[in-house]
């Protein structure tokens, strides 16, 4: 166990040597590093949300909004394809997740139904499917047809307003201009966002919150608001609240004059008369067009602007707008006329996102949790060293210079792996200080035990080593695999932890074994000793 | 150079003799903590129980009665407010509310309309009742997962006998621990988790370096008598097991009163994790071995030569 051939003893030094190098960067100012030759490495440990501070999201697509939205839009097609083909119903409407509607006819029924069945489309998402699931499935009981989405059809909904949605997110964060944000996806329904470093933590659940579906529709004109709440609104109208939270509302026509799709760009402004924080916004070449022709045919009426069913404001249309672009004012604050461009311009959401969690640290926490953990660390470090060195002396020595080069050897790998240490992570850093001097006890005790038996300092040495490698093993297997665990099912910090420790069980180990041992051999060889000094 | 000893090396304590005592002592603080969880029940913190923590930062020593009342005015339910570690430094805990996700969130801008630009918010916490029922879940599922693996590595590694001792050592140490929160209503969160898992593989190491001794004088010595070995084996590896705790509580020591009041629970938790994991492998998982009896012709395997060869012959 003690002889070193040259290649292992370079391997060992180059070893150690990366570790520092590894890690230096990490002792060093960012400014520092941007001025060093570029094949030096540069990598700093990535700091989790609790060091640097910032907010960690997860988000829930509401599921019912996306299929509801589905069945209403069926409603609509289902009486469109009876009119079309004269078919008499009633009772059409979407209860249970299923649209029914009754024939009037009998005699009709079978028609009605192949007529129907040509609103499902095949589900396309499953490519190994030979005969392609369609959409809908239809039943039918003495004249009453109800329509329901398949499960395939449901999933691909799912996975498609997901997918929306995660995009639609990463442009609205994108938007704020922080660094590195993370957007993922999670299982089938949730989304998890971190975003290192925010000022404002409100803002961004502002943004994220909101669908920012925007429709311009005309107001309805015919009956007031009162009369419309306190009778049923005519058919096609509706009453919407106005988001400046005065009570007041405003009935709306439910036709979509132009919807928020067509929207090309929105920037923020202030208006040249008043000087009120404005939404300038732009239509494409469809939307400009449908916007010019309601318009015109409607001067001298007012329309009203639609955000998730509250309506912003809703202004008399003085002239045509043919240029395709016009302002939204609404009393905004100039940071809500820069959001509500940001939403516009980021396209609207498929459905609510709902925060199921939110974990939120400012910058103040972050900086104090760091320079706490710092000292924490000195400290528990510099008492391991002391106290190893007043136990084993020589021997104490060469645990602690191992020691050293293992904290260098952790910072190293987590720089290099890119990991993302965390307070709890310190904590992972701390403890395996503490338990990494265990591998060099077990060989020391070892030793110890066979130099009283009665053996010389290299038989007993020699034999110290190679008896104690199982126990070190098996000892170091078992909190591995609690740090695996760990990693597996911790979330942000927690993993942090599991990831120090891990790394801390296996540098442990490797210094126990190789860089101790080396200089255990070293030693030997030149002092040759008469008796260990243990 | 002097050097200090901590255990002499012809220390022989008669560790099993005591063993009734040990043993028993150990049964009833885990049924005393059974009891304790079941009646005091833990004192979870939001990840478990759902709801809104905040912590802010006041100019000046904080004026706790005025917050309280000002913040019982908001009607959120149960709303705890106390001092964390420093007096400029409060936490704010609103238990969750009725209604969806959206209705946790409120609590948010509730507390932050009525209390202002004037403080700092140094930590928001939402966490909602369908994220915090997972978590339970999770964190069940990551103890119960880890001493699985622990029960099915010790025994390819040794034989049953010592798998069974060392798993009943680790729940032994992790009932106690809960039962401790319990007793002293420690805030028990997602990192006490974490805590329990580290007692957990730190308890396996030590319980696992004893028994390494164990079997190796079992290959040795064919004929001593079983609670003799055992004893040899403990103290043969006592100097080890208090060096390595020592260490280990070292470094604990400083980050529990250096490291910051938000990851002191989980200190604690590791503390006394350490100490009844050093206590668990000398007086539960060693007699344990005694009372469950363990095979003692080893001669199928070669000396010195750990082999999971044997652990299987032996099924």
């Amino acid at each position: 166990m003690l002889y070193f051939p040259r290649w292992k003893y370079t391997l060992i030094a180059i070893v150690c040597a990366l570790g520092f190098l590894l890690s230096a960067p990490n002792f060093v100012s960012k400014e520092t590093l941007a001025d060093l030759p570029s094949w030096l490495p540069s990598n700093q440990v990535n700091l989790g949300l609790d060091l640097q501070g910032g907010s960690h999201l997860l988000l829930e697509v509401d599921v019912d909004t996306v299929l509801s939205d589905r069945l209403e839009s069926l409603v609509d097609d289902v009486r469109q394809a009876l009119r079309d083909a004269r078919i008499g119903y009633t009772g059409l409407g979407n209860a249970n997740d299923k649209v029914s509607v009754r024939i009037r006819d009998a005699a009709d029924v079978e028609r009605a139904m192949e007529i129907l069945r040509e609103l499902s489309v095949p589900v396309t998402s499953n490519v190994f499917v030979a005969v392609p699931e369609r959409d809908l499935a239809f039943e039918e009981n003495s004249g009453r047809i109800s329509i329901s989405m398949t499960e395939a059809a449901r999933n691909e909904r799912l996975t498609n307003a997901l997918e929306q949605s995660i995009e639609i997110v990463r442009r609205r964060i994108d938007e704020l201009g922080t660094t590195e944000p993370v957007i993922q996806r999670q299982g089938t329904e949730r989304i998890l966002v971190q975003v290192p470093g925010l000022d404002d933590p409100q803002r961004l659940k502002a943004l994220l919150g909101r669908t920012a579906k925007l429709n311009f529709h005309l107001v309805d004109t015919s009956v007031s608001v009162a009369e419309a709440m306190q009778n049923r609104p005519p058919s096609g109208s509706q009453v919407l609240p106005l988001v400046d939270g005065s009570g007041g509302a405003v009935l709306i026509r439910r036709r979509v004059m132009v919807s928020g799709e067509s929207l090309v760009d929105a920037q923020p402004g202030f208006d040249q008369r008043t000087n009120e924080p404005i939404v300038s916004f732009r239509f494409d070449a469809s939307g400009a067009k449908r916007f010019a022709d309601v318009t015109q045919a409607n001067v001298g009426r007012p329309f009203a602007i639609v955000l998730d069913n509250e309506v912003i404001s809703a202004p008399v249309i003085r002239e045509p707008i043919l240029g395709g672009s016009g302002q939204i004012s609404g009393g905004f604050t100039v940071t809500e006329a820069n959001d509500l461009s940001i939403l516009l311009r980021a396209g609207a959401l498929p459905a609510p996102l709902e925060v199921l969690e939110e974990r939120t640290v400012g910058p103040g926490l972050g900086a104090d949790s760091i320079a706490a953990g710092e000292i924490a660390a000195l400290i528990g470090f510099a008492a391991v060293i002391i106290f190893i060195l007043v136990v084993y002396g020589l021997f104490g020595v060469f645990a602690n210079v191992a020691l050293i080069i293992n904290v260098a050897l952790i910072f190293g790998a987590l720089s290099l792996l890119q990991a993302t240490l965390t307070l709890p992570g310190i904590a992972g850093i701390v403890l395996t200080i503490g338990m990494a001097v265990d591998a060099n006890v077990l060989i020391f005790e070892r030793i110890k035990e066979e130099v009283r038996s009665g053996k010389t300092p290299i038989n007993a040495i020699d034999v110290g080593y190679s008896r104690a490698l199982d126990t070190i093993v098996d000892a170091n297997i078992t909190t591995f695999i609690a740090a695996a665990i760990l990693f597996q099912m911790g979330s942000g910090p927690v993993k942090g932890f599991a990831v120090t420790l891990a790394i801390g069980i296996i540098t442990s180990v490797f210094t126990a074994f190789t860089v101790t041992r080396l200089f255990v051999s070293i030693w030997l060889k030149q002092r040759r000793p008469a008796e260990v000094p243990l | 150079m002097r050097k200090l000893k901590l255990i002499p090396d012809d220390t022989h304590i008669p560790f099993i003799r005591s063993r009734y005592l040990a043993l028993g002592a150990s049964t009833l603080a885990v049924i005393a903590s059974m009891v304790l969880v079941a009646v005091m029940g833990l004192n979870f913190g939001i990840d478990f129980r759902g709801g809104t923590l905040i912590e802010i930062g006041t100019e000046g020593p904080a004026d706790i009665a005025d917050l309280r009342s000002r913040l019982s005015g908001l009607e959120l339910g149960e709303v705890q407010i106390q001092s964390f570690g420093a007096p400029d430094d409060v936490l704010i805990r609103v238990e969750t509310q009725p209604g969806g996700a959206a209705a946790q969130q409120a609590v948010v801008d509730a507390v932050r309309a009525e209390l202002g630009a004037e403080v700092e918010y140094r930590r928001v916490e939402v966490v909602g009742p369908t994220v915090s029922g997972e978590l339970i879940e999770a964190g069940i599922l990551a103890i119960v997962l880890a001493v699985g693996m622990m029960l099915i590595y010790i025994w390819f590694r040794f034989e049953w006998q010592f798998s069974v001792g060392a798993v009943v050592a680790l729940v032994h140490d992790v009932l106690i621990t809960l039962g401790l929160f319990a007793v002293l209503q420690l805030e028990f969160n997602l990192s006490i988790i974490a805590a329990l898992l580290t007692i957990v593989g730190y308890s396996m190491n030590d319980t696992v370096v004893v028994y390494d001794r164990v079997r190796e004088k079992l290959r040795k010595y064919k004929r001593m008598p079983l609670a003799e070995l055992l004893d040899q084996a403990v103290n043969k590896t006592l100097s080890r097991t208090v060096m390595t705790s020592l260490t280990t509580l070292l470094a604990l020591l400083a980050l529990y009163f250096f490291g910051g009041e938000v990851i002191r629970g989980f200190t604690f938790a590791m503390i006394w994790g350490i100490v009844i994991g050093t206590y668990s492998s000398i007086f539960v998982a060693a007699p344990l071995l005694l009372l469950l009896g363990v095979k003692r012709d080893w001669s199928g395997a070669g000396a010195g030569e750990p082999d999971g060869n044997t652990a299987k012959s032996a099924n």
